[in-house]
């Protein structure tokens, strides 16, 4: 072995045994965020065997403040995020297979993403798809590290099925999201404080010390100088849907499926087709050339097309992003102007 | 009434008894929130029966979305 990894190595809770474990394991990170390349390049580095990282989206110049593995030339370009996450983690360790989608993470994903996951971790920007995860995790048994900012404000709690409390017994209802991440912004540290949480609990779980997690649901604000540290196990229900005694899974059954999103703080709404579908982005353009109005762009993976206020990107998978709106109705109106 | 919220001296105003009062306070009565106090959790069943008294130890975990 290369001394790539000896100072993690000499650190006694991992060792080399540990690290040997470290890089036969597989992790999923769900999202290309502010999170998601801040779990990705810290689990990229450690030596992680196997990462796999997904995401809808793509990048924009509003990330670059945060989101640790991008570049102008990706926001310039609007390259998908898991497209230049990938090659970006491929530069720092050609050792560590990394596979990416771009893609928007629905129930039969997760299915297929999940297998031979030793562990998911949440670089997600919203509840839908974590409860997703959580029905997920519980379903197969599969250990994973909540994680969320806004703000200055952090929280991370570490979810281990048939011990822990899963998030729904956590949140117990759906918080409504968008709130607070349109008004109030975010500041990096902070993210990187949640990211120094979720990868150390990730760790411990990949060299298998259990008894060293934090065990309690930890919050802080980095600008408040607040930092708080519950135990929640009482949280935990034995009627609870998703990890009680008779589990239903209710985030995986269809009409928790959400097809139109608001993107958090983006004025942006997502629409995405019941089933994927492989738009041919070439014909796409010739019908809106042949429309005389607006401006197109396209790349390999998406075209864009700015009319007005509004802009509109098709993805080959079927997605699209309605910019210039939070307005659910109007961007599924602009949809099928466009898509029929 | 003094009592420590999030590990900090809080000054309530007198009008506050439960911690129901509190998170509105707070503006957390419409988030989601864990609240422990003097490290119990109370369940979110019992925020309006739950009286605050000087000096209680309380702690809020707001859940957020973003990421």
């Amino acid at each position: 072995m290369t001394n790539r990894y000896s100072r993690q190595i000499l650190f006694q809770n991992i060792g080399e045994q540990g690290q040997q474990k470290i890089q036969s394991k597989h992790v999923l990170v769900v999202g290309a965020g502010a999170l998601g390349t801040g779990l990705g390049e810290n689990l990229v580095r450690a030596g992680v065997g196997k990462v796999t990282i997904v995401d809808r989206d793509y990048v924009e110049f509003s990330n670059l403040q945060r989101q640790q593995l991008y570049t102008e030339s990706d926001a310039i370009n609007r390259i998908p995020k898991a497209v230049a996450a990938k090659k970006r983690l491929k530069e720092i360790n050609s050792d560590v297979t990394i596979v990416s989608h771009v893609l928007d993470v629905t129930k039969e994903e997760l299915e297929d993403l999940i297998k031979g996951v030793d562990i998911i971790v949440d670089g997600t920007d919203n509840f839908d798809t974590r409860l997703l995860i959580n029905d997920i995790a519980q379903k197969y048994n599969i250990p994973w590290v909540y994680g969320a900012c806004v703000s200055s404000y952090g929280l991370s709690y570490t979810i281990i099925p048939g011990e822990t409390p899963c998030l729904n017994c956590l949140l117990e209802t759906v918080p409504l999201g968008g709130a607070t991440c349109d008004t109030v912004g975010v500041i990096s540290p902070v993210v990187q404080m949640v990211v120094a949480h979720q990868t150390t609990e990730v760790l411990k779980l990949l060299v298998g010390d259990k008894e060293s997690l934090r065990k309690k649901l930890v919050s802080f604000d980095l600008w408040k100088n607040d930092h708080m540290s519950i135990n929640v196990d009482k949280v935990k229900k034995s009627s609870c849907p998703s990890c009680g005694d008779n589990p239903t899974y209710p985030f995986l059954s269809y009409e928790h499926e959400t097809k139109s999103t608001v993107l958090c703080g983006r004025n942006t709404v997502q629409i995405r087709p019941p089933k994927p579908v492989d738009r041919d982005l070439n014909q796409l353009k010739d019908i809106l050339t042949n429309q005389g109005t607006g401006t197109i762009e396209q790349n390999p993976y998406l075209l864009s097309y700015t009319f007005g206020e509004k802009r509109m990107v098709f993805f080959k998978d079927g997605r699209v992003l309605v910019h210039g709106t939070n307005d659910i109705s109007e961007a599924k109106t602009l949809y099928h102007r466009i898509i029929g | 009434m003094i009592v420590q919220v999030n590990g900090k001296r809080s000054e309530l105003p007198d009008s506050i008894k439960s911690i129901a009062e509190l998170l509105a306070h707070y503006e957390l009565d419409k988030k989601v929130v864990i609240v422990e106090m003097n490290e119990t959790i109370v369940d979110r069943n019992e925020h309006d029966n739950t009286i605050i008294q000087e000096g209680d130890k309380i702690e809020l975990v707001q859940f957020v979305g973003g990421g």
